[in-house]
């Protein structure tokens, strides 16, 4: 098989999950492009290891122990991460990360946090938790 | 390298017009797997993305059997498929995502996404394919990635990593408890009630999330 072929689905799979998480505006939806990208990664790291243990007599299969621990890690950052966006969830209301703007910078986003008033609310709440 | 060099060096082996079975199998299931990709970044229901993920990992772990790497297809199927997108949709739902289409799924500046997706893509498919177009995998002999080859290297010379990473995944499961957790013992001993909160409050907090 052209080494091609799994290298193009990888860098696309990539762009796709990269479109996924720049546009998306649900937290859950920006994990699951995260989890794409993950996966072209693991695409890439599995084809260059079985093209490696065939050119080179002597490997350590380290492309595939990568692609397990790139797993393992995966599965651990989709945990952290929705433990984290239900947290939100439970404090704003919200999983919209465009609302979530406490730390942004920059003109016409301090105003907003100010005059919203469930935005103020769930900072005092948050405040006083 | 001068074209002519190249063309010498793919002389040896098959081009591109003329795929082998193993090649048609990969580009079919790999059409699927990027157009269930496709479909999960941008459509409107939430829950679609998710069982459309599913697609697109599953797809993901045959192109892994398709390149002999038996053991990585299970555990992909296994962990992916299997436990991550049920925790994505337990996410969906407890974040009380809406069931049918949803008109704000995509944020405002998905035409600059857009933007920047095609042109990573076409800068990462022409670099790919400039560089490996006259690279050969071959498939043929014992499998590369058969459970006894994967843990033979994984328990010889990646034992230590090994280790490491379950002390990951147990730092990562208390973590997302504490996380999970902490609001809701701060509700009850914040609440009126802080002395006769019986450890049936949690519970219902819980249900009620």
């Amino acid at each position: 098989m052209h080494l091609a072929y799994p290298a193009v689905l990888s860098a696309l799979l990539f762009c796709t999950g990269l479109y996924g998480v720049l546009a998306r505006r649900n937290a859950i939806l920006v994990l699951m492009s995260v989890e794409l990208m993950l996966n072209a990664v693991n695409l890439n790291l599995v084809a260059f290891d079985v093209w490696l243990s065939r050119a080179a007599k002597e490997t350590l299969h380290s492309g595939q122990a990568l692609t397990l621990f790139t797993i393992a890690i995966a599965a651990a950052e989709i945990g952290i991460g929705l433990a984290i966006v239900l947290a939100v969830h439970r404090n704003r209301g919200t999983a919209d990360i465009d609302k979530l703007r406490d730390t942004a910078e920059g003109p016409g986003t301090g105003g907003s946090g100010i005059e919203d008033p469930g935005s103020s609310a769930a900072e005092k709440a948050e405040a006083t938790a | 390298m001068t074209p002519a060099a190249a063309v010498s060096l793919a002389a040896g082996h098959p081009g591109f017009l003329s795929p082998t079975g193993v090649e048609i199998a990969f580009l079919l299931v790999g059409l699927v797997t990027f157009g269930a990709a496709l479909v999960t970044v941008t459509t409107r229901q939430l829950v679609h993305a998710a069982l459309w993920l599913v697609v697109a990992l599953g797809g993901l772990a045959v192109e892994y059997l398709l390149l002999t790497a038996e053991f990585i297809a299970w555990v992909q199927v296994l962990i992916y498929v299997g436990s991550v997108v049920v925790l994505l949709l337990f996410g969906l739902m407890l974040t009380k995502a809406p069931i049918g289409r949803s008109p704000d799924a995509d944020s405002g500046n998905r035409w600059a996404a857009l933007t920047v997706a095609v042109a990573a893509a076409v800068a990462l498919v022409w670099v790919v394919v400039d560089a490996f177009r006259t690279t050969w995998i071959d498939l043929n002999g014992p499998a590369a990635g058969s459970t006894h080859v994967t843990g033979e290297s994984l328990f010889r010379t990646w034992v230590l990593p090994f280790e490491a990473l379950s002390v990951l995944l147990l730092a990562a499961l208390v973590g997302a408890i504490v996380l999970s957790r902490k609001a809701t013992a701060d509700t009850a001993s914040g609440g009126t009630a802080p002395v006769e909160a019986p450890p049936t409050a949690p519970g219902e907090k819980e249900g009620a999330r």
